[in-house]
């Protein structure tokens, strides 16, 4: 267990010494576990606008949890923050429309699923007017009620279970991550940098939210220093940006406890309504990987097309490319034709790889190869070089052969083989016993990243917690 | 029709090109075919080191050793384990993809590695219909039975030994079957010189009675150095010899990080400290063994091989970290134990690597149990 970390940030102190005392007093958690992998194209520190985006688009499966009941059809006319969708139980949870525009389709997959809704923004941009608020003269109820009907409140997640948060419940705390350690994450200090009295806000509006604290997990490389809140101080490798690893190390959840969990970036949009008075969903997104000419930031909006972000700087070659919207780890394959997720500050564009036929590969002796394990050499060329890496699987599925493989990047106080196995055992006792509703299937992405036997281990979880969840409830 | 095994080679020839459907985009170039190679290539040293010693017993047992060549030496030990390793892997591997078709799965890697372990195992003449009874028996009972590679419970390799070891007692030990004293596909016939002994060190220490000091010998009768048993000039099952080896092995496996160093340690450190109790403790008169040094100990017999190569199989040991040490430090134990206080078993290293296969998932379990403890612990903590 990492060191816990409480300090009240002293009134009337300038939050760089409050910081340096911080560090000073070695009340940093320091991860040791995790795996830094080295992509190609991480994003340079500029920032440029993106060409406008032709549709946006709204994506459930973005919001885990939610059944959508979609509140509008082809045709409508909407204002940013009207309503689009909402919880088919939990029905105050809606979901609004990032711009203001006409809903183009409502497009349905299988069983009549709805995979999206699309919308065509206007060229004069309209939001409705919620009335700037003042946190501190609101009641918990009515900041609730504000949030929901303005569809901020569907960015905050709960765990056990990671899905959208249940506002009728009360979280024991609220833990917000304000850093992202995957591979070529957007930097928090750089995007946070002009707007941290946003952030402020928000960690003031969450603190209304629970009777606990409001905790605000921040990278020691790059600090964020924010006035509400208990920041606590994370150092170390990837997933050490990972809520459900800063919650394991200050304080985990037990079961029958709730807790919300949201990202920095995300609370952002909680800020800017409370400050603004309406919705401001833009974004400053980090586009980045092997495919892209220039990885930066660019300025969009969530929901906005892919090919608006990544217009002009993807380079030019014949192979097919995954577009991700979101990290390589834990992002969604969204096409070149896709949308930006709701809940995404990075596109990764990565080679496809499926032009790859290679001769008795697993043979190879080319330090090209990245690999966590020594059995390739690329560990012979430092941590600082950087490689690209493509789509394949490279290897077939089998069954758990290797040991201390997961343990290794997963830096809970947990036995993630163990609890792996009792999900696909479905033993629910064991489940809760090995720690089920401390994880989150992102928590799971490097272990995948590193597994031998290729199992697909983030889908393992997030069916065990949804089957879980029917179970329980 | 041949689907599972027309895509095993395929596979097998090329790194499949499917991309990923869920989860993460991007995979670590490491797979289980990879593991197997790295196994096998850290197995090498060891193979080669057995052939050469095959033919170097041989050729001492007939005299002719100074006048033979390094090449007629390495070649007669090649043709010697040849035939057992194609056995070996053609059984195996057959059953493995008879298993592959019926269960419509991809061909599993495991026995590659389990298929050259089983050659180096034995005695230099074993008949090859035993091996391959054996290997049937392990490969079909041992594993497919439970589900293939990962599922096994018994090391496939030790299994397979162990089959031979109970069924075949007369063909496994004794004196006999350690030196390949005949020729071998017409090479190297000669009449054995006078004052020939087959017996291995461990089977010398075994049978000596009488009490007295212990002095083993080669098989013509002359006393062993610390440093022949260490290069691994002496009579034993055909990979198991040579410590030195088998470290390289051991450098192979921990510097790729496919064994684990906590593992291999504690097997180490238990069979030390075993000598040391043996050395200290035991009768030497009624148990002659307990004579040799923690040295002797550890470069004779199949020790040094099942720390490297058997007990560090991840599969069948034990899975948490603090497991390994137990799990490790007992197997070193136990092999120690048993080779000192059982004259029937004059090697203990094989029984106790099986022995210490079935306990692992309870020492596993009690560590696991700790975690959960711990746990509910702190739930309660909570309510009060």
């Amino acid at each position: 267990m990492g060191v816990r970390f409480y300090q009240e940030p002293k009134k009337n102190c300038n939050f760089a010494t409050n910081f340096i005392f911080y560090i000073n007093m070695n009340h940093v958690v320091k991860i040791k576990k995790g795996l830094d992998i080295q992509l190609q194209g991480a994003p340079a520190l500029q920032i440029s606008n993106s060409k406008e985006s032709q549709l946006y688009a709204i994506i459930p499966d973005d919001f885990t949890g939610m059944t959508p009941k979609v509140e509008v059809k082809a045709g409508d006319k909407v204002q940013a923050g009207s309503p689009i969708m909402h919880d088919k139980s939990l029905t105050r949870v809606v979901v609004t429309s990032p711009v203001s525009g006409e809903i183009v389709a409502v497009e349905r997959g299988e069983r009549r699923k709805v995979m999206k809704i699309t919308i065509k923004p206007d060229a004069e941009q309209q939001a409705i007017d919620f009335g700037k608020a003042s946190v501190d003269s609101m009641t918990s109820d009515e900041l609730k009620e504000l949030l929901l009907k303005s569809g901020m409140f569907a960015f905050i997640k709960q765990r056990p279970y990671d899905i959208i948060a249940n506002p009728d419940t009360t979280p024991r705390d609220i833990f917000v991550t304000a850093f992202d350690s995957a591979p070529l994450a957007p930097s928090y200090a750089f995007v946070l940098k002009e707007e941290l009295p946003y952030l402020e806000t928000g960690l003031k509006a969450l603190a209304k939210l629970t009777p606990g604290k409001v905790y605000v997990g921040v990278s020691k490389k790059e600090p964020i220093a924010v006035k509400n809140g208990e920041t606590v101080v994370f150092d170390g490798p990837h997933p050490a940006g990972n809520v459900g690893v800063q919650i394991n190390h200050i304080a985990p959840i037990n079961k029958g406890e709730i807790v919300w969990t949201i990202n920095a970036l995300d609370l952002l949009f909680i800020g800017r309504l409370l400050e603004k008075g309406h919705v401001d969903y833009s974004r400053l997104v980090a586009v980045t990987g092997s495919e892209v000419s220039n990885p930066h930031y660019v300025r969009t909006c969530a929901g906005a097309s892919i090919a608006s972000i990544t217009d002009g700087l993807v380079k030019q070659a014949a192979y097919d490319r995954r577009y991700i919207s979101g990290n390589v780890l834990t992002g969604v394959n969204a096409g070149a034709d896709g949308f930006l997720g709701a809940r995404q500050s990075q596109v990764t564009v990565i080679p496809e790889g499926n032009d790859c036929n290679e001769f008795m590969g697993w043979a190879s002796l080319n330090p090209n190869k990245y690999s966590m394990s020594h059995s390739y050499f690329s560990w012979l060329r430092g941590k600082k070089r950087r490689y690209a890496i493509d789509a394949r699987v490279r290897g077939g599925e089998r069954a758990i052969i290797m040991s201390d493989e997961y343990d290794r990047v997963f830096p809970m106080d947990i036995y993630p083989e163990y609890l792996i196995k009792a999900i696909l055992a479905f033993d629910i006792d064991k489940m809760e016993n090995l720690g089920i509703y401390e994880v989150a299937p992102e928590d799971f992405a490097l272990c995948e990243f590193v597994d031998t036997s290729k199992l697909e281990l983030q889908q393992i979880v997030r069916n065990g917690l949804d089957r879980l969840m029917k179970e329980m409830n | 029709m041949f689907q599972s095994v027309f895509e095993g080679f395929e596979s097998f020839l090329f790194v499949p090109n499917t991309t990923s459907r869920s989860g993460v985009h991007i995979h670590d170039s490491i797979d289980s075919k990879r593991t197997m190679t790295v196994v096998i290539v850290a197995l090498l040293p060891a193979l080669l080191f057995g052939m050469y010693n095959v033919g170097y017993q041989h050729y001492l047992a007939i005299g002719e050793l100074a006048r033979t060549s390094f090449w007629s030496i390495f070649l007669f030990g090649f043709l010697a384990t040849l035939p057992k390793i194609v056995v070996s892997y053609v059984v195996g591997l057959g059953i493995e993809f008879t298993a592959a078709q019926l269960r419509h799965h991809e061909i599993q890697e495991g026995f590659l590695v389990s298929g050259m372990l089983i050659p180096m195992i034995v005695p230099v003449d074993t008949p090859l219909w035993m091996i391959a009874v054996a290997t049937a028996f392990a490969v079909i009972f041992a594993k497919e039975v439970f589900g293939g590679t990962g599922m096994n419970i018994f090391n496939i390799a030790l299994v397979t030994r162990a089959f031979l070891f109970f069924a075949y007692p007369s063909k496994m030990s004794g004196d006999e079957v350690f030196v390949r004293t005949g020729d071998t596909f017409g090479l190297g016939a000669g009449q054995l010189v006078e004052g020939f002994s087959g017996a291995t060190p461990l089977g010398q220490a075994a049978t000596h009675s009488g009490g007295g000091a212990l002095q083993l010998t080669d098989i013509l009768g002359n006393p062993l150095s610390l440093h022949d048993m260490f290069l691994g000039f002496i009579p034993g099952s055909i990979g198991e010899t040579s410590t030195l080896a088998i470290l390289i092995g051991a450098v192979i496996l921990l510097a790729t990080g496919i064994a684990s160093w906590r593992v291999m340690l504690s097997v180490f450190a238990g069979g030390i400290v075993m000598s040391l109790i043996c050395n200290w403790c035991a009768n030497p008169d009624i148990y002659p063994a307990a004579q040799l040094s923690p040295i002797e100990q550890i470069c004779l017999g199949g020790f040094a091989f099942a720390a490297v190569f058997m007990a560090t199989d991840p599969v069948t040991g034990a899975r948490t970290n603090t497991g390994k040490y137990i799990f490790g430090f007992l197997v070193g134990v136990l092999a120690i134990l048993i080779r000192v206080f059982n004259s029937g078993y004059p090697e203990g290293a094989m029984l106790a690597v099986l022995l210490m296969n079935a306990f692992a998932p309870l020492i596993d379990y009690f560590v696991v149990e700790a975690n959960i403890r711990h746990r509910l612990k702190r739930a309660k903590n909570l309510t009060k």
